[in-house]
């Protein structure tokens, strides 16, 4: 076996035992240590550190129940209104505390987008989908304005074409894929610095799959990533980074190639290698 | 184990056989069989039920009328040729219908007989004939055919509602009546027309002159009052309830008060009126004011219960996607959530204000029973509404009064399916457009 190889490493020095090997991080965008959330009494999460590299696409992968959407949802305090759901340890992004009483959660959400498993796109316009964030933060105060982000997020998510001659028809009347599409043509929108996708390709076919999947990539340019995923094969294609989970704790994570070819924990080999989840 | 199980046990296979299957398929049937029972036993009663009220109650929408050769006479209207509306108004029109009539029967002389003669034509004539020379003073001295109401026992034995057959003891129109209403009838001087008294008038204690307009006034007047203090109370709670109040002790018991609320007895919330707003408060007796008021707490509930529906069945996902993109939590709900939960919200404000709209016993805690003649003209004048109406109408003895009591349900009936339907319509055009 080949042990890892310890050039680029960026463990927090003399944090818990160092349980998790950081591998591979390219400057951090967001941190997460020490942290834990419990539902009511139950832990759904154990002391997960982890660094969510810039610019970088991030996989989550893990069984069912593990909790990767558990921790995708603390990055921008989804679990906030969740009832009786409660976070503890330390999540930075850029340094600052995002659970810091005194930052605005409406801000933090703006820079952190989400896209969720089942497509959501609002029963409006497709219009009125993508100006929606614009509209509420402020963003844009001309109509051309508007019209402007509308384009450019409906481009950058390779929606334009397809769309652009109705763009007053409801979005909950595009195909599943382009649903999708749209909900993360909408997040861009609000011009985010992350994006979190928690499966977002569960509910489409192959080909709206990659197509998703492709946007991911040219995504990467400008954003990070995290994205849930189920499929193993996904976590390998599109990511750079991989976590993961098991039980609620973080077993293992660092660069994606690494993690498929030479898994440090039998836990993950296992998982790998399909031989549970 | 399933490898034994596989080894040892007898093929298991679905048993596909003619038999079993026409004995599923018997079962379907019958279950359909009593399904379309039922509808129909349902059916079969309200077309019953229907049926009888209307055929009660559709004469009640004609009105028999006599024709009348009156004599404006300006000795007994206007003898000093004044013109003055004041002695216009309180000339004695009476007299002339009285003339009218003893010149189409000059052969009655008995004073007894004549009286009766008089009155087969409505008491409310005389205000037809005022109200012709209030309009036109120049009809004095002339002649005229004037087609006045009869009174509520012809218009009934017009109808066939009294009968020919019966006894003339046991009969109110008396044979002699009988013979002078045949004569005119001979004469074209009885005719029946719709009866527009009964969509314009107020109460009466004539039937003919008695009307539902006025009952239809307090009724859009009350439930304008209960709309208005129980839709925005109503809706607010329950987005406040159901979006943003703490789940703890105590909104728990609110919740469990408030659905017992919706079971309370109607006539509870009448007498809570009457100890709170008409005693304690000193609010006006038979106001739709109070009635309203009254009513709203009725009606509070239901439109809660309805809206926090409305606001559950609204699917996460449309929160969620707000709150993803930085909406604040009441962006969320005033953007998003709420508008998909108004027509479910409005769909409960319509069936609680029917229920109002039927509602009699709390209003009669707070006197809204009382016998009122005039068409209310605001909030505070006393009012009677339209199921109370009725229930006034059903009480009274004379005879005309059951045609006008079923007259009046089917009117109050129309209005709750009008309503009815207008929530059928709103739920059909917003329906689930997520
Ligand atoms: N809203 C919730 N309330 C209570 N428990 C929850 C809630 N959401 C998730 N959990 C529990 O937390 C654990 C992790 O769930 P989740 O993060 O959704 O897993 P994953 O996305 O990896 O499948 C599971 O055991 C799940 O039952
Ligand atoms: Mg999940």
């Amino acid at each position: 076996m080949q042990t890892a190889t310890l050039t680029d490493v960026t463990v927090n020095a003399g944090h818990l035992g160092g349980v998790v090997k950081l591998r591979g991080a390219s400057a951090a965008k967001m941190t997460a240590r020490d942290v834990n959330v419990y539902y009511g009494e139950a832990q759904a999460l154990r002391q997960v550190d982890l660094d969510i590299g810039e610019k970088r696409i991030t996989a989550l992968i893990g069984p069912s129940g593990c909790g990767k959407s558990t921790f995708l949802r603390c990055l921008n305090r989804m679990n906030d209104v969740i009832e009786g759901c409660r976070v503890t340890g330390r999540i930075e992004m850029d340094g600052e505390d995002i659970y810091d009483t005194a930052l605005d959660v409406v801000r933090l959400r703006a820079r952190v987008g989400m896209v969720f498993q089942k497509p959501n796109p609002f029963p409006k316009s497709i219009f009125d989908n993508i100006a929606y964030g614009p509209r509420i933060h402020g963003f844009a105060n001309h109509k051309n304005d508007l019209d402007e982000i509308v384009q450019t997020s409906l481009e950058r998510a390779g929606l334009w074409l397809e769309v652009k001659d109705r763009l007053a028809a409801p979005g909950t009347g595009l195909s599943g894929g382009q649903q999708q599409r749209l909900c993360i043509a909408r997040a861009i929108a609000v011009d985010p610095d992350v994006i979190l996708m928690d499966e977002p390709c569960s509910a489409l076919d192959p080909i709206a799959t990659a197509k998703i999947e492709e946007l991911m990539d040219e995504l990467r340019t400008s954003l990070t990533i995290v994205i849930v995923t189920h499929s193993m094969q996904q976590a390998a294609r599109v990511s750079q980074h991989t976590a993961f989970f098991h039980l609620g704790s973080l077993i293992e994570c660092g660069d994606t190639d690494e993690i498929f070819t030479n898994p440090q924990d039998e836990r993950t080999q296992g998982y790998i290698t399909g031989r549970f989840g | 184990m399933t490898d034994a199980s596989n080894v040892i046990g007898p093929e298991r296979r679905p048993d596909l056989s003619g038999a079993r299957l026409s004995r599923r398929y018997a079962a379907e049937r019958r279950f359909r069989l009593y399904g379309l029972a039922a509808v129909m036993t349902g059916a079969a009663i309200l077309l019953v039920l229907i049926g009888t009220i209307v055929a009660n109650g559709y004469t009640a929408f004609f009105q028999t009328e006599i024709a009348l050769e009156i004599d404006f006479d300006p000795e007994t209207i206007d003898p000093d040729a004044t013109r003055d509306p004041e002695v216009l108004r309180a000339a004695n029109y009476q007299v002339l219908i009285r003339r009218a009539m003893q010149a189409r029967f000059p052969q009655v002389t008995d004073r007894r007989e004549k009286r009766t003669l008089s009155r087969m034509v409505s008491s409310g004539a005389s205000l037809k004939l005022q109200d012709m020379i209030m309009v036109d003073p120049d009809l004095i001295g002339t002649s005229r055919r004037v087609w006045v109401k009869s009174s509520d026992d012809i218009d009934s034995f017009a109808k066939g509602k009294i009968r020919r057959d019966v006894p003339d003891a046991d009969r109110r129109v008396k044979d002699r009546e009988i013979a002078w209403f045949d004569t005119l009838d001979s004469q074209d001087a009885i005719r029946s027309k719709f009866n527009t008294t009964f969509f314009t008038a107020g109460d009466s204690r004539e039937p003919e002159q008695a009307g539902i307009w006025g009952a239809v006034i307090g009724s859009f007047l009350t439930l304008l009052v209960t709309l208005m203090l129980s839709f925005p109370t109503g809706v607010l709670a329950a987005v406040y309830l159901e979006e943003f109040a703490p789940k703890n002790r105590w909104t728990d018991l609110i919740e469990v008060n408030i659905n017992n609320l919706a079971a309370v007895p109607s006539i509870v919330f009448g007498l809570l009126g009457l100890a709170v707003f008409l005693n304690f408060f000193g609010l006006p007796r038979s106001a739709p004011l109070v009635g309203g008021m009254v009513l709203a707490l009725m009606t509070l509930p239901t439109i809660i219960i309805a809206g926090r529906a409305a606001l559950k069945a609204v699917p996460p996902s449309v929160r969620e996607a707000a709150l993803g993109i930085g909406a604040s939590h009441l962006q969320a709900v005033m953007h998003h959530v709420f508008p998909l939960a108004m027509p479910g919200m409005l769909t409960g404000t319509i069936i609680g204000m029917a229920q109002a709209l039927g509602e009699s016993a709390p209003l009669l805690m707070i006197g809204m029973v009382a016998f009122i003649v005039d068409v209310p003209g605001g909030f505070t004048d006393p009012a009677t509404v339209l199921p109370v109406q009725i229930y006034l109408w059903a009480d009274s003895p004379e005879r005309a009064f059951v045609a006008k009591t079923s007259a009046a349900i089917m009117v109050l009936l129309a209005f709750l399916i009008v309503m009815n339907a207008m929530a059928v319509v709103l739920r059909k055009r917003f329906e689930r457009r997520w």
